[in-house]
């Protein structure tokens, strides 16, 4: 989740109002913000991925002196037409089809502000934005661009500007080379036969999205009153909302918005719409899904403490929010500005019958039995090396392996449980002997299922210590086989993870359950083992079937 | 206690010590004097020391002991000793004296040097090389041994400053060697008669007519009726015995099982290894959402490639809500939806995964559901870290199901568990709404702790999943978190550790 820290004073000079700590702590979270913690005048949050808006201290205290009742309600803000256009070539419909852009005047920046319109331009790229994949923010001290302005996409050679906080200009393919943030973000345009970029009347590039802006028309300072502001991406919707989000604190530090003509081709799109989003509301389906009942009257309170404003069985959505699919957002929205906290628990609802999963049971019988035994459970992780599973129990049993390990002690699902019992006992030698131990869990093959891989349930046993041996392993199995009721045989088979001759194989109505017998010297030698050991593992899930029948 | 109880109360191993005892005896002399092992006179001070028959006085101070050289010449005999034993005859070549004395060429070299300091050998040269013959002193330091051997034959650790003259030339010339004697700070332990304990040996501490133990003999027979039983200490404790037990997590999770089927849950099982359509794709997870990340997640494949499996029918209805909503009036993520993606394999990140399909196959409802499962996270082990742990997973799907059902169910649960308090915040999940966040007061640490999530399936899950949008609640609480303190831990991996004495002796789940 995204963090942010807020500076306490600005936050509330912008809601106009001091607010005690303890209680700007308890309605922060309230609102469904995680306060990590207040230190002095720093508040430090971590807002979910579904409120972008929450990300700048503008959009942050205007949540929240909605909820506070300070200024509750829909806000206003007026976009006025300027006369300019952007012009969108057919070029970029390969690359970065969509831009969403606005112009914002009358600014007063100083150092601070612009280190804000920075720090939200980086939240935003980070978490709505996908880490720029999804949307790269461009913004650019008007002054300096001649309009109209134009995206395009151009041969990476032909494109050449002085990247930001860089001495000299160069080729659009040489910025992924040299620029620290063609380096960072340059696989986002791999493959690419042209780059997108923006240009001005005069033919300077401004910046060459997602990538970076040019230092000399892609940079504000404290001289700049008038932004040029672009979203580039995708999905125009997203764009859109991100656009809004930035534009209203922009608007909220005191700019005045003006919208632009987007000319795709012969579809004029004017940009950025602040025009608050109509989604019907049933008064039904909210006291249904929250259990309360609300009247009529409620609602436009509840939903103005949520920024929202409501008109004829209406919420009107403020553009900048961008989580707000279906009426179930307002339904939750309305929930928070009631304070979950006010919610009283219902006893739960109506009888029905609780059961079992029977296999569930099955191993706790199983359990029950090997406990009796004397025998101690253990509780091993399903991920284990390939390494353990194989080369050290000299087997060649194919094994699952992980895309991603994390690390190599861990890079495979276990085929067998047998690796990770000798991996705990490896881990015990200064502990009293004798160690006997089983585990219950689940083993991996390849398999004809809708992921390709077959799960079955195993039961492993390990006896440690100097009288481990086939006979004392063997007493536990056909003691649980004989408690179960079930028959079995035991034949005489090779497997090198064992004694030759000191190792069988299970069979119950003709299935092959698994096998028991004396490890082998090498494979103990193999995890530093110095004391004998008896093994046993069979397929419980193929028991439970045959018990079934 | 009177004298008479205690002398019937004495143990054998009592009975064997008692008797040489006096005033300051040296633990080293009893054990010599008693020719008990160590630990049996241990035991036996022990038990004197409890009834108050004697006294032990313990100083810890510098101390001669055994060395590690010094510990193998008191059994098998200084080399010296074995040097003269295995002269044979008149000029017994030196070779066939080190073979049948199996001396190291260090030690061999020793005892040349130091028994013809002491005239106890003489040295010639012969044609097949030094040969060795034993003098008259020689043949009596064989027959009557060393100052030195016998030294190291008396019982250590000893007193440095209490020496007698004789010992302590054998100890200097002993010093002198390598790894025989080691002065080192060592307990000395002494024991010394109190009155009872005088009283007792005067009245004579003879075991009479009291048994040991009641055997099938003395029952039979009927002997019992003339003999008295020796009364034990019924007092003193006894050495610590374990048995086989289930792990204590499972123990936890058969309790918590156990809650949700007393409130009419049934239990839902699933395999580990899923396709990202059910874990994520099914449950309206965006395809660009971090939590699919390689990072987060833990896919199955080569390291080229990622495994892929396959999709059932219901991937166009769950296509269709991503794209655009569907028919449930949402707008969706409007982002075009990859199959491709959606059939990574990828092992569960959550046990709503089980829930997404079972309601796929709900054919009537109402109908509630739960499982306690692992999940995994592509996380890195730490104390607070696991890769691997339990979700605990429940759902209610009810025409009638509210928000404030969901927050009774899950008080009910935490309050079996243990925590009284509960309350939940305003949280986001892709696949609730509206979603919480659920704390537990805790009453010691005095705050509220974070033990899950909850909330209400969003109808763009629910529609196509059951083909309408009927409210299923919902809710997926860490298991490890909900028993960590419980068992006292702070360190996660602790419940992991399978450290067979912690497995032994941790607490049974008394819940």
């Amino acid at each position: 989740m995204p963090t942010i820290t807020l500076n306490k004073r600005v936050l509330e000079s912008l809601m106009g109002k001091r607010i005690p700590p303890a209680q700007l702590q308890e309605r922060i979270s309230s609102l469904g913000v995680a306060l990590e913690k207040i230190e002095g005048n720093e508040i430090l949050l971590e807002v979910f991925p579904n409120r972008p808006d929450l990300l700048s201290e503008q959009g942050f205290a205007r949540a929240l002196s909605s909820f506070l009742g300070i200024r509750p309600g829909l806000r206003e803000y007026p976009v006025t037409p300027s006369k300019h256009i952007v012009i969108i070539s057919p070029s970029v419909a390969a690359v970065r089809p969509y831009t969403a852009c606005a112009l914002v005047q009358g600014l007063r920046l100083d150092d601070e502000r612009i280190a804000e319109i920075i720090r939200i331009q980086e939240k935003l790229h980070g978490s709505y934005g996908r880490d720029r994949k999804r949307v790269a923010i461009g913004i650019y001290p008007f002054e300096r661009i001649t309009p109209p302005i134009t995206f395009q996409a151009l041969p990476p050679d032909e494109i050449r500007f002085r990247p930001l906080d860089f001495s000299h200009a160069i080729t659009g393919r040489e910025i992924l080379a040299q620029h620290p943030a063609g380096r960072a973000y340059g696989s986002l345009l791999a493959g690419a036969e042209k780059y997108p970029v923006f240009t001005d009347a005069k033919g300077n590039v401004l910046s060459m999205p997602p990538i970076i802006n040019s230092h000399e028309t892609g940079r504000i300072d404290a001289e700049t009153t008038d932004v040029f502001v672009e979203c580039s991406g995708f999905q125009y919707p997203v764009l859109q909302a991100c656009l809004n989000i930035i534009v209203a604190a922009l608007a909220d530090m005191g700019g005045r918005i003006h919208s632009l003509e987007m000319h795709y081709g012969k579809t004029k799109r004017i940009s950025p719409d602040f025009t608050p989003r109509n989604v019907p509301l049933s008064l039904d389906y909210v006291n249904a899904r929250l259990g309360l009942r609300l009247s009529e009257q409620d609602i436009p309170r509840l939903l103005a403490a949520m920024g929202h404003g409501y008109q004829k069985r209406s919420a009107l959505v403020p553009a900048y929010r961008a989580d707000i699919l279906h009426q179930i957002d307002l339904v939750e929205d309305i929930a928070i500005a009631y304070g979950y906290g006010n919610l009283p628990p219902q006893a739960p609802l109506g009888a029905t019958v609780g059961s079992e999963d029977p296999f569930s049971r099955f191993q706790a019988k199983l359990a029950e039995l090997l406990t009796g035994l004397g025998l101690l459970e253990v509780n091993t992780y399903h991920l284990i090396s390939a390494a353990a599973q194989q080369g050290m129990m000299c087997s060649s049993i194919p094994v699952v392996l992980l895309h991603n390990p994390s690390s190599k002690e861990y890079d495979s699902l276990r085929a067998w449980m047998l690796p990770s019992l000798l991996d705990v006992l490896a881990r015990n030698t200064h502990h009293e002997y004798p160690q006997n131990l089983f585990d219950l869990g689940t083993a991996f093959r390849r398999g004809p299922t809708d992921t390709g891989v077959t799960e079955h349930q195993h039961l492993a046993v390990v006896l440690c210590g100097e009288r481990a041996n086939f006979t004392a392993i063997r007493q536990v199995m056909d003691y649980l086989l004989r408690m179960l009721g079930v028959g079995y045989q035991v034949r005489a088979m090779e497997h090198t993870s064992f004694i030759p001759g000191r190792v069988g194989e299970i069979y119950a109505a003709k299935t092959a359950l698994g096998q028991m017998g004396e490890v082998h010297p090498q494979v103990l030698a193999n995890f530093k083992l110095e004391m004998p050991v008896a093994g046993l593992e069979i397929d419980v899930s193929g028991l439970f079937s045959l018990l079934q029948k | 206690m009177d004298v008479q109880e205690a002398i019937a109360a004495l143990h054998p191993l009592e009975r064997a010590v008692l008797p040489h005892i006096r005033e300051s005896s040296r633990f080293p002399d009893i054990v010599a004097a008693t020719k008990l092992k160590d630990v049996e006179v241990m035991r036996a001070l022990q038990w004197l020391s409890n009834k108050g028959l004697i006294t032990i006085h313990e100083d810890v101070r510098e101390a001669i002991t055994l060395g590690e050289n010094g510990q193998r010449y008191r059994e098998q005999g200084l080399p010296e000793i074995l040097f003269l034993r295995h002269i044979t005859g008149i000029a017994t070549p030196l070779e066939s004296i080190q073979q049948g004395a199996h001396l190291s060429p260090e030690e061999l070299r020793a005892s040349l040097g130091l028994l013809r300091k002491k005239g106890a050998i003489t040295i010639s040269a012969e044609k097949q090389g030094t040969a060795v013959s034993i003098t008259a002193p020689g043949k009596q330091m064989l027959q009557r041994g060393s100052l030195e051997s016998a030294f190291l034959a008396q019982p250590f650790p000893r007193d440095p400053a209490a020496l007698r003259d004789e010992d302590r030339y054998a100890y200097e010339e002993l010093k002198k060697r390598k790894g025989i004697l080691v002065v080192k700070p060592a307990t000395l332990r002494t024991a010394s008669l109190t009155e009872l304990g005088k009283a007792a040996l005067q009245a004579g501490i003879k075991g009479g007519r009291s048994v040991e133990a009641l055997t099938p003999e003395l029952i039979r027979s009927r002997a019992w009726r003339q003999k008295t039983f020796r009364a034990y200490d019924v007092r003193s404790p006894v050495p610590a015995i374990s048995g086989g037990r289930r792990h204590f997590v499972r123990q936890a999770a058969a309790y918590i099982r156990q809650i949700w089927l007393e409130m009419g849950f049934q239990e839902m099982s699933g395999t580990l290894a899923q396709t990202a359509f059910w874990d994520l794709d099914a449950l309206f997870v965006p395809q660009d959402h971090p939590a699919r990340q390689m990072q987060d997640t833990f896919y199955l494949g080569d390291g080229r490639q990622v495994l892929r499996g396959t999709l059932p029918p219901l991937a166009d209805a769950v296509r269709s809500v991503h794209e655009h909503g569907g028919k449930t009036g949402s707008t969706g993520w409007q982002c075009p939806w990859d199959r491709h993606l959606a059939e990574e394999v990828l092992l569960r990140t959550h046990t709503t995964v089980l829930s997404a399909r079972y309601l796929s196959q709900l054919k009537e409802f109402p109908a509630k559901f739960f499982s306690v499962g692992r999940v995994f996270r592509n996380e890195t082990l730490d104390w607070k870290h696991l890769f691997e742990l339990n979700q605990v997973e429940g759902i209610v799907v009810d025409p009638d199901a509210n928000l404030r059902h969901l927050l009774g169910y899950i008080t009910t649960f935490f309050t079996k568990l243990g925590f009284s308090q509960v309350r939940v915040r305003p949280a986001h999940f892709p696949y609730t709404e509206p979603s919480a966040e659920v704390e537990v007061f805790h009453p010691l640490k005095k705050s509220w702790i974070e033990l899950g999530g909850a909330g209400i399936f969003r109808p763009e899950v629910t529609a196509p999943l059951l083909g309408k949008d009927i409210p299923v609640l919902a809710w997926g609480l860490g298991l490890e978190r909900s028993i960590m303190d419980y068992f006292s831990f702070t360190d996660i991996r602790d419940l992991y550790r399978n450290d067979i004495k912690q497995l032994r002796e941790i607490r049974q789940w008394m819940r």
